[in-house]
C-alpha cells in the first residue's frame, strides 16, 4: 500500500511531524513502512511551459520547434521530437541547468541547426513508471489541463514532489489497504482526529430502481449489492490532482468515471465497477454462480470459461463482469458512453480468490475482496463515488439505488482485564492508560471497576479474541515502554545431550586435526544422490524440484565435498581437507518421514604436510586420511572398538578402501575415489570418508580406565617378521595380542619393508612388543615363555617367518 | 730466602695463567705450580732448615700463594670454558628470518561458530537444544501451527514437497510442537531449536533454498512479554554486537499474537539508510511473540506462553 503524506492530510492533520516521523511512528506501532520515497529528491528546473508556435523543424521531419513561454521575460525556442506537441499545450519544461532522473543534466543543445533550451518532458522522463502513464501520453508528451500556471514548478504540480510511504501489510491489516483505515491507524498512533470526507447527496428526482432492478442469487457470496445510476455524464480526463494520486499509489489514470472507481477503491478500500447502461442488455441485474462452461470476454479483451465456482453479474441472461475480478469488454465504459452503473458490492474473500486464481487476474480490487472489504462502508463509498462522478463527469445522479443488503453486522464483543493485559505484557499501565489507547483507535469502550468491555468496529475484522486486544494495547502504548526482563520461575538445567557434545567432540577433534567444515545442500541430483551412499537405499524426490540439480534428497555427503574440490581444483587450490556434519535421508514408506541419519564425512586431496625450503613435501595418502578418523574414534572413545575391513565399493579404488567396522557393524568407509572418477570430476588424487556419527555417537563407550605410573620396568623386544604380500598387517597384529596374553601390553609396528632384498612376493613387517607386569618386575623367563607363545602363533596362524 | 722464592714463583705462574688460551694449557699450569711435584712442594719440603720462628710464617705465605694461583687457573678456566661454548655456538646460528613449518589447523564453518555461540548463550540461560527432522510432515510444519492448508500464507509454490503430507520443512518450529508432545506439560520448557531448514529461493546473493535458523521457546509460569524482550535484547546483543542498536516493533505471524519482530541498526550505514536497508537505517533480523493458545500442541497446557522465533537471522547466509 502506498500513501500519500499530503492525500493523508485531507483526513489526518499531521501538522508538526513529517513524513519520515510519521514513517518511523507508524512502524513503531505494528505496520512496517519500507521505504519513504519523495520522487522529485535531485531533481529541478522543470516549470510549465505554454507552447505559443509549433512549426516542422526546417532540417529535420520528425523534430518540431517550439516557442515556448516559460514565465521567463522573453519565451524560449525548444527543439522537440514528441509527435504530439502541439500550439496551445501547457507542458513540463526542464529549462537550462535542469536535473532530471538518472542525474540527466539539461544543457543549451543545437540540434540539426537550430539551438534548443531546454526539453519538453514526457512523464517517463520525469521518472514515472511506464506503466502507470496514462494511455494518451504513453507514447509523447505530457499535456497538463489549461487551467495550470506558467511558469510554475511542474514536479510539484505533477505530485512528484509528495512523500509516498510504501506499507508492507501483515495479513491481518488489511483494514490498512485504505487511506481512510491508515487515517484511523495514524489517527491512533497521534491521539488525533479523523475527518471523513462529507458526502452530500444530490440526486434527481428520477429514481435508480425505474433503471435497474437487482437480483441476488447467491446470497452468501455476494450480501450486499448496490447499484446507482448517473444519467448524462461526459467521459474525459480526471482532474490532474486525482490522477496525480492514483499514479502516486501506483494506478494508472484512464477516464474521469474509472478513475474515480479507483480513487474510492484507494480512499475506502472499497473496489466499484462501472457498466456502460446502455450496453448493459437488460435492466437487471443477476448475481449468481456461473454455470459450467459459461464464457465471458472481459476488459482485457480474454474470452475466459468459467465454472460453478466463479461468482459472475448477469445482466439475466450473459455475464457481465466476474464478481470482484474484471469486468466484461461488452459493458465497458467507454469515451461515448453517457449512462453509468455503479456498482458498490460486498463479495466474499474466498469466491473472490478462486475466480482470481483461476484466471490468473489479481488486482488491487481482488485483492481487497480477498481480505474482506469493511460491510459498514459498502453504501457509502458508492454514494461518494457518485456524487464524484457528477461533480468531474458532469453527470446526474438518480434518486437511490436499486440494492440487496443481506448482511447482518454485528460488532465484535470482546472482554478483558487490566491485570490480564498487564500480566502477558509485563507492563503496570493503568486503567486510564489502557482506556485512552482503545479510545483512540474508536473502539467502543465500556468499562467496570478493570474489567474492559470492547465493542469492535467492523473495520477491524481482525480482532476477535482477547489476546487481539492485547497485541492492539501493547503496540499502541508502545513496544520501547515494555519493560525487558528476563523469565525467573523454576530453575531448569541448561545443558547439551550426550549426542551432541559428542558431534561438538567430532567437530573440535577433525578441526584439530586440520580439516575445514564444510555446509552444503541436503538437495542434489539424482545421480549424485545416491554415488558414494553407505546403503544402498532408494533416494527421495521432490514432487516439483526447481532444477534437475536440486530434485532429489541425499544419500551420501561425499559428492557435495568433491563438488567443493572440483571447485577448489579448478581455481588452483590444490590442497584441501574438508568435513561436513549432516543429514542423509533414506526412503520408507511413502506415507512415513524419510529415516534421518547424521553422517560425517571428508575429503581430503593435495599436500598433507609442505615445508617448501626444507625440501619436504607429504602427499595425502590413505593412511593420513585414516590418522584423522582414528584420531575421531579415540576421541570418542571408540578405538578399540574399530577395525578396517578391505573392500570393493563403487567409485572407489579397488585397492585402497576399506570398511570401517564398528563392533563388527559397517558403519563407514575410507579410501581414495577411483582415479577414473577422479578424472571425471576433473580433481586430483583425493581421499574420502563418510561415517555415521549417528552410530558412532549413540555406541556405548567403556568408561575410561585410568592407569598409574608404573613402579615396575618394562621390557621390549622387537621381531621383524617375514609374511606373504596379501597377509595383513592388523591380522598379525590380532594374532600376537592374542597370543602375548596379559603381559603384552603394546603392540606397535616400526617398520615395513617390500623392497628387491626381499624374496619374491614376500614382505617384512617389525613390530615392537612391549611386556610389563603392574605387580613386579618379569624375570626373563617370564618374558621368553609369553614371546615364544606369539612367534610360535604367528608361525602357525599366519605363516610368518623370523626374519634374521 | 724461601720467601722470596715463593713470591717469585706466584709470580711466575700468574703470568703463565694470564697468558693460557686452551684449557689443555691451563690445566700444564696448574700441574706444574700446584702439583705434588710442582717447585711450591718443593720449597715446603726445605722447611725444616728453618726456625721455629719462620716455619708457620713462610707455611701461610705458601699456603697463600697456592690459593692466589688456584683463584686465577679458576677464573681463567671459566673463561676459557664460556669461549669455548661460544664459539661453538656461533657456529650453530640460523636465519630466523625464514618462515617455519606449517601446522595444518581447521577451521568451523562460519554458521557452526554462530549456531555454537547462541546454543552456548542459551545453555547459561538453563535452556537446551533441541532438534527434528529435516522432512516434516505437513501437520507438524504448518498445521500445527495454525497454518491449514487453505491459508493464503501457504503457497505449494513455497516450499518442497515430497508427497501431499511431507515436504522439507520450512522452519524449525515443527521442533517446538514435538518437544510438547514429548514434554506433557511437566514442569517449564525452555529450549532452541537450530537447523536446517529448506524453502523455494532461486539461489543468489542473499537468497538461498537451504538456510539456517533458530528458533527458541519458552513455557513457564508468570512469564510474559517483557521477559520476551529481555531475551531478544540480551540474543541480539550477544551476536550482532553491543554496539549495534535494536529495535523491537510489532509484527503479525499466525502462531504468536502479539507477535515482534526485532531489526538492528544497519552495520554498513551506521543508521544513515543505504541500499542494503533500503534506506531505512535497519535491518530485520527475527521475530517472535507470545505462542497463540489456538495452536493444538498447546491445548493442554493452560499457562502464559513465551516464544521467541529467531527466524530470518541467517537468512542472508548462504545455508
Ligand atoms: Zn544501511
Amino acid at each position: 500500500m502506498f500513501v500519500s503524506y499530503k492525500w493523508l492530510q485531507d483526513y489526518v492533520d499531521l501538522s508538526g511531524i513529517n513524513a519520515t516521523e510519521l514513517a518511523d511512528k507508524i512502524t513503531k506501532s505494528g505496520i512496517e513502512v519500507e521505504r519513504v520515497e519523495k520522487k522529485s529528491e535531485g531533481l529541478k528546473g522543470v516549470v510549465i511551459g505554454h507552447v505559443l508556435e509549433r512549426e516542422q523543424h526546417p532540417n529535420a521531419d520528425k523534430l518540431n520547434k517550439c516557442q515556448v513561454d516559460i514565465g521567463a521575460e522573453n519565451p524560449v525556442q525548444i527543439i522537440c521530437g514528441a509527435p504530439n506537441v502541439d500550439k496551445g499545450q501547457k507542458v513540463a519544461v526542464a529549462t537550462v541547468g535542469a536535473v532530471l532522473p538518472g542525474n540527466f543534466k539539461i544543457k543549451k543543445a543545437k540540434l540539426r541547426g537550430e539551438e534548443s533550451h531546454g526539453m519538453i518532458c514526457s512523464l517517463q522522463e520525469l521518472g514515472f513508471e511506464s506503466k502507470l502513464v496514462s494511455k494518451d501520453y504513453a507514447t509523447g508528451i505530457f499535456v497538463f489541463p489549461n487551467d495550470v500556471e506558467v511558469g510554475r514548478d511542474a514536479l510539484e504540480e505533477l505530485g512528484l514532489s509528495d512523500e509516498v510511504l510504501e506499507l508492507g501489510l501483515t495479513p491481518n491489516r488489511s483494514d490498512a489497504l485504505s487511506m481512510l483505515g491508515v487515517a484511523y491507524e495514524v489517527g491512533a498512533i497521534l491521539g488525533r482526529e479523523v475527518k471523513w470526507p462529507v458526502v452530500e447527496k444530490e440526486e434527481a428526482a428520477e429514481k435508480a430502481t425505474d433503471y435497474i432492478s437487482v437480483k441476488v442469487e447467491a446470497k452468501e457470496d455476494n450480501p450486499i449489492y448496490m447499484a446507482k445510476i448517473i444519467k448524462d455524464v461526459k467521459i474525459g480526463p480526471s482532474p490532474l490532482w486525482m490522477q496525480t494520486r492514483l499514479m502516486s499509489a501506483g494506478i494508472r489514470p484512464h477516464n474521469n468515471v474509472v478513475d474515480i472507481t479507483n480513487y474510492i477503491l484507494l480512499e475506502y478500500g472499497q473496489p466499484l465497477h462501472a457498466f456502460d447502461y446502455d450496453r448493459f442488455g437488460s435492466k437487471e441485474i443477476v448475481i449468481r454462480r456461473a454455470k459450467d462452461a459459461e464464457k465471458i470476454v472481459t476488459l482485457d479483451e480474454a474470452e475466459r470459461t468459467l465454472t460453478p465456482d466463479h461468482l459472475v453479474i448477469t445482466n439475466g441472461s450473459e455475464p457481465v463482469a466476474i464478481a470482484g475480478v474484471m469486468g466484461g469488454a461488452d459493458s465497458e465504459v467507454k469515451n461515448d458512453t453517457t449512462n453509468i452503473i455503479l456498482e458498490s458490492a460486498y463479495f466474499a474473500g474466498t469466491v473472490v480468490r478462486k475466480a482470481s486464481k483461476d484466471h490468473g487476474l489479481r488486482s488491487e480490487a481482488s485483492a481487497r475482496f480477498e481480505k474482506g472489504v469493511d460491510p459498514a462502508r459498502v453504501r457509502e463509498a458508492g454514494e461518494r463515488a457518485a456524487q464524484l462522478i457528477a461533480q468531474y463527469a458532469g453527470g446526474t445522479v438518480l434518486q437511490g439505488a436499486a440494492e440487496v443488503d443481506g448482511l447482518t453486522m454485528e460488532p465484535a464483543v470482546i472482554s478483558i482485564t487490566l491485570e490480564k493485559i498487564n500480566t502477558l505484557l509485563g507492563t503496570s499501565m493503568t486503567v486510564s492508560v489502557v482506556e485512552s489507547i482503545f479510545k483512540r483507535l474508536q473502539f467502543g469502550v465500556e468499562l467496570d471497576n478493570e474489567t474492559f468491555t470492547i465493542s469492535v468496529p467492523t473495520r477491524r475484522g481482525d480482532i476477535t479474541i482477547e489476546a487481539d486486544l492485547v497485541e492492539e494495547a501493547a503496540r499502541l502504548y508502545g513496544y520501547d515502554n515494555i519493560p525487558a526482563t528476563l523469565p525467573i520461575g523454576s530453575a531448569t538445567p541448561g545443558q547439551l545431550t550426550d549426542y551432541q557434545i559428542k558431534r561438538r567432540k567430532a567437530r573440535r577433534t577433525l578441526e584439530g586435526a586440520g580439516l575445514y567444515q564444510a555446509v552444503t545442500y541436503s538437495l542434489t541430483s539424482q545421480e549424485k544422490a545416491s554415488q558414494f551412499a553407505l546403503e544402498a537405499r532408494e533416494s527421495i524426490r521432490l514432487a516439483m524440484p526447481m532444477s534437475e540439480e536440486r530434485s532429489q534428497l541425499r544419500l551420501s555427503i561425499v559428492p557435495q565435498l568433491l563438488e567443493v574440490v572440483k571447485y577448489n581444483n579448478a581455481r588452483q587450490i590444490d590442497s584441501l581437507a574438508l568435513y561436513e556434519i549432516g543429514s542423509v535421508f533414506f526412503k520408507r514408506d511413502e506415507q512415513e518421514l524419510p529415516e534421518e541419519k547424521e553422517h560425517i564425512a571428508g575429503a581430503i586431496t593435495g599436500l598433507w604436510e609442505s615445508h617448501l625450503w626444507q625440501g619436504e613435501k607429504k602427499p595425502v595418502d590413505f593412511f593420513v586420511a585414516k590418522g584423522v578418523i582414528e584420531a575421531l574414534f579415540d576421541t570418542l572413545g571408540l578405538a578399540d572398538q574399530i577395525s578396517y575391513r578391505q573392500a570393493e565399493i563403487n567409485d572407489m579404488h579397488p585397492g585402497r578402501t576399506a570398511e570401517v567396522l564398528l563392533n563388527g557393524e559397517v558403519i563407514g568407509f575410507i579410501g581414495q575415489v577411483h582415479p577414473t572418477v577422479q578424472k571425471d570430476l576433473d580433481i586430483k588424487e583425493t581421499y574420502i570418508f563418510e561415517l555415521s556419527l549417528k552410530a558412532l555417537a549413540e555406541a556405548e563407550v567403556a568408561p575410561i580406565a585410568y592407569q598409574t605410573i608404573p613402579r615396575y620396568p618394562s621390557t621390549t623386544r622387537d621381531i621383524a617378521l617375514v609374511v606373504d604380500q596379501a597377509t595383513k598387517a592388523g591380522d598379525i597384529q590380532d594374532i600376537i595380542e592374542e597370543a602375548g596374553g596379559k603381559l603384552l601390553k603394546e603392540v606397535s609396528i616400526f617398520d615395513l619393508y617390500e623392497g628387491d632384498r626381499m624374496e619374491e612376493g614376500k614382505k617384512s613387517i617389525a613390530y615392537s612388543l612391549k611386556y610389563f607386569d603392574p605387580e613386579r618386575t618379569l624375570t626373563d623367563e617370564d618374558i621368553t615363555k609369553a614371546h615364544d607363545k606369539v612367534l610360535e602363533a604367528v608361525k602357525e596362524k599366519a605363516g610368518a617367518e623370523l626374519r634374521g | 730466602m724461601m720467601q722470596e722464592r715463593l713470591l717469585e714463583l706466584q709470580e711466575e705462574a700468574l703470568q703463565k695463567v694470564a697468558a693460557a688460551s686452551e684449557l689443555k694449557e691451563l690445566n700444564e699450569v696448574r700441574v706444574a705450580y700446584l702439583g705434588k711435584k710442582g717447585p711450591i712442594t718443593e720449597v715446603l719440603r726445605g722447611m725444616g732448615k728453618l726456625s721455629a720462628e719462620e716455619r708457620p710464617k713462610i707455611g701461610a705465605l705458601a699456603n697463600d700463594v697456592r690459593e692466589a694461583i688456584a683463584t686465577k687457573i679458576e677464573e681463567k678456566q671459566k673463561a676459557l670454558e664460556t669461549a669455548a661454548v661460544n664459539a661453538k655456538l656461533a657456529t650453530e646460528t640460523i636465519d630466523v628470518t625464514l618462515p617455519g613449518r606449517p601446522v595444518n589447523k581447521g577451521n568451523l564453518h562460519p554458521l557452526t561458530r554462530v549456531v555454537e555461540e547462541i546454543e552456548d548463550l542459551f545453555i547459561g540461560m538453563g535452556y537446551t537444544v533441541a532438534e527434528g527432522p529435516e522432512v516434516e510432515s505437513d501437520y507438524y510444519n504448518f498445521e500445527a501451527l495454525n497454518l491449514p492448508k487453505s491459508h493464503p500464507a501457504r503457497d505449494m509454490q513455497d516450499s518442497f514437497y515430497i508427497t501431499d503430507e511431507i515436504l522439507m520443512r520450512t522452519h524449525t518450529s515443527p521442533v517446538q510442537a514435538r518437544t510438547m508432545e514429548k514434554h506433557k506439560g511437566q514442569g517449564p520448557v525452555k529450549i532452541i531449536c537450530p537447523g536446517k531448514v529448506y524453502r523455494r529461493d532461486n539461489d543468489d546473493a542473499t537468497h538461498s533454498h537451504q538456510f539456517q535458523q533458530i528458533e527458541g521457546l519458552v513455557i513457564d509460569e508468570n512469564i510474559s512479554m517483557s521477559d520476551l524482550k529481555g531475551t531478544l535484547d540480551v540474543f541480539a546483543k550477544k551476536v550482532f554486537g553491543q554496539d549495534r542498536e535494536i529495535r523491537l516493533r510489532p509484527s503479525f505471524f499466525p502462531f504468536t499474537e502479539p507477535s515482534v519482530e526485532v531489526d538492528i541498526s544497519c552495520k554498513i550505514c551506521g543508521g544513515k539508510g543505504c541500499s542494503v536497508c533500503k534506506q531505512t537505517g535497519w535491518i530485520e533480523v527475527l521475530g517472535g511473540g507470545i505462542v497463540r493458545t489456538s495452536l493444538k500442541w498447546l491445548a493442554s497446557i493452560p499457562r502464559n506462553i513465551l516464544d521467541s522465533h529467531l527466524e530470518s537471522a541467517w537468512n542472508g547466509l548462504p545455508c
